[in-house]
């Protein structure tokens, strides 16, 4: 039998490109994530009771769905529906970044109306429209307190990505099921797969730690 | 310079301004007294809309504050507001917080901007905080840089909220003095205030507000020494 050092070291490379694709579909997807959680959180908070309508079904639809649900419906439920083919790969991006979007939604949503009012009224009075009001005084204090809530999102999505083997995208968990398939070594390959995971966080959450010292002054 | 006509203003049933009526002119320093509960704050934050008048007319300068066509923004350019609670941006050092309007809203050039925000300072005496975030302020400095984070802007008239009420005793003075220098530069000035000293001393014009009307006004002296009305010597004889 083939030791368990050899065996991770035949694993390591064909793992380690796993590690790039479920790298690759976190930044991607969190990108977007971030970007329509910022967007659907404004609507939120907006005087609009149709965009906060809107925002609220989203957010809604999401939380109240488990993801592997929208992944499926994503991957097979909607091209059937619209006649198209979609790779897996960008299905399983759409889910992930609709899914952590309406998180990453509602954090925003919290931080904004965190903010004291004095706020606004200090910025209207100055002259600022609401934009100028949201991006100058609301937005920079806001984010410095949704950062905790940011990362503790980016690490849930992080492992949300090992969901994605479902639909045979080529990330870490379905490259470990992958090798274990052809040499049945589960303790060392599930074992690595987990350490690989927990690298990728737990640097994620030491850079975290790092930033909110730096934003610490107020 | 401001015409109030009629103001009414109403959250939900409770009609806390009654029926407004008063003229303000150019340079002239008006204080607004009164108990909690009188109004004065509201009636200093229609001028403004930073509250949503129910009735009546504002005309500021040459702007119908209350007509719907007003741009809003552009007339709080020129109508500084300073509020009982500061409300400096914490984010941003001190230097910053003065420019920021300038910067963003007149597009003031970075070097005449930073000049204006430095003049201000010292005029503040705060000169040496630039640097500073407001977290590392007194209750008075943190005032004395709204006011000149206010001034930024050349307002045409200033409004104060009770500017000096959340300030620790020893504090007030400080943000009176610059307040009477204010006065003696001939801005226009609007303030809402506990201070008797200062509405006595520096005031052109008192305003004296009872449940959502204005009971009595005229000169410090007419105010202060011989008022009228029996609300109004009822106030003032509790104060002293």
């Amino acid at each position: 039998m083939t030791s368990t050092v050899q065996v991770i070291l035949d694993a390591l490379p064909m793992l380690l490109q796993g590690v790039l694709i479920t790298l690759k579909i976190v930044i991607i997807s969190l990108s977007f994530a971030f970007v329509i959680g910022l967007i659907t959180g404004l609507m939120n908070t907006s005087h609009s009771k149709f965009l906060r309508i809107i925002s609220t079904v989203y957010v809604d639809l999401i939380r109240g769905t488990p993801l592997l649900v929208q992944v499926f419906f994503i991957y097979f439920g909607l091209p059937v529906f619209l006649d198209i083919r979609v790779p897996a790969e960008i299905a399983g991006i759409v889910a992930l970044s609709l899914n952590a979007g309406a998180y990453i939604s509602e954090v925003f949503r919290a931080g904004i109306i965190s903010i004291d009012k004095g706020q606004v009224e200090a910025a209207r009075s100055l002259g600022f429209n609401r934009f100028l009001t949201m991006r100058l005084v609301i937005l920079p204090q806001a984010v410095r307190r949704m950062l905790p809530a940011f990362v503790n999102q980016f690490i849930i999505s992080i492992k949300d990505t090992s969901l994605l083997s479902v639909i045979g995208i080529q990330e870490l968990t379905q490259r470990g099921e992958i090798i274990i398939s052809t040499n049945f070594r589960s303790f060392e390959i599930w074992g690595i797969v987990g350490i690989f995971y927990f690298i990728i966080i737990y640097a994620l959450t030491r850079l975290s730690h790092l930033l909110e010292r730096r934003f610490d002054i107020k | 310079m401001i015409v109030v006509q009629n103001l009414k203003k109403k959250f939900g049933s409770l009609e806390v301004l009654k029926d407004i009526s008063t003229t303000i002119q150019e340079k002239e320093v008006v204080c607004v007294i009164g108990p909690s509960g009188s109004g004065k704050s509201t009636f200093l934050r229609c001028l403004n809309l930073l509250e949503e008048v129910t009735s009546g007319r504002v005309v500021i300068g040459d702007v119908e504050v209350t007509s719907p066509k007003t741009n809003i923004d552009k007339l709080r350019e020129n109508v500084g507001m300073v509020f009982q609670n500061f409300n400096l941006f914490p984010h941003l050092t001190v230097l910053k917080n003065i420019m920021l309007a300038p910067k963003h809203l007149k597009k003031m050039e970075k070097q005449f901007n930073e000049k204006q925000a430095m003049s201000l300072l010292d005029k503040v005496g705060l000169a040496g905080k630039r640097d500073e975030f407001p977290e590392r302020l007194s209750g008075g400095q943190k005032q004395r840089i709204a006011i000149a984070r206010a001034l930024a802007m050349s307002p045409r008239v200033m409004l104060f909220d009770e500017p000096t009420s959340a300030l620790d005793p020893e504090m007030v003075g400080e943000v009176l003095l610059v307040m009477k220098e204010l006065a003696r530069d001939g801005i226009t000035m609007i303030v809402v205030t506990h201070e008797m000293g200062f509405a006595r001393e520096v005031a052109d014009r008192v305003i004296f507000m009872d449940g959502g009307y204005i009971v009595e006004e005229g000169t410090p002296s007419e105010i202060f020494e011989s008022p009228r009305h029996e609300r109004t010597k009822a106030f003032l004889g509790k104060l002293s």
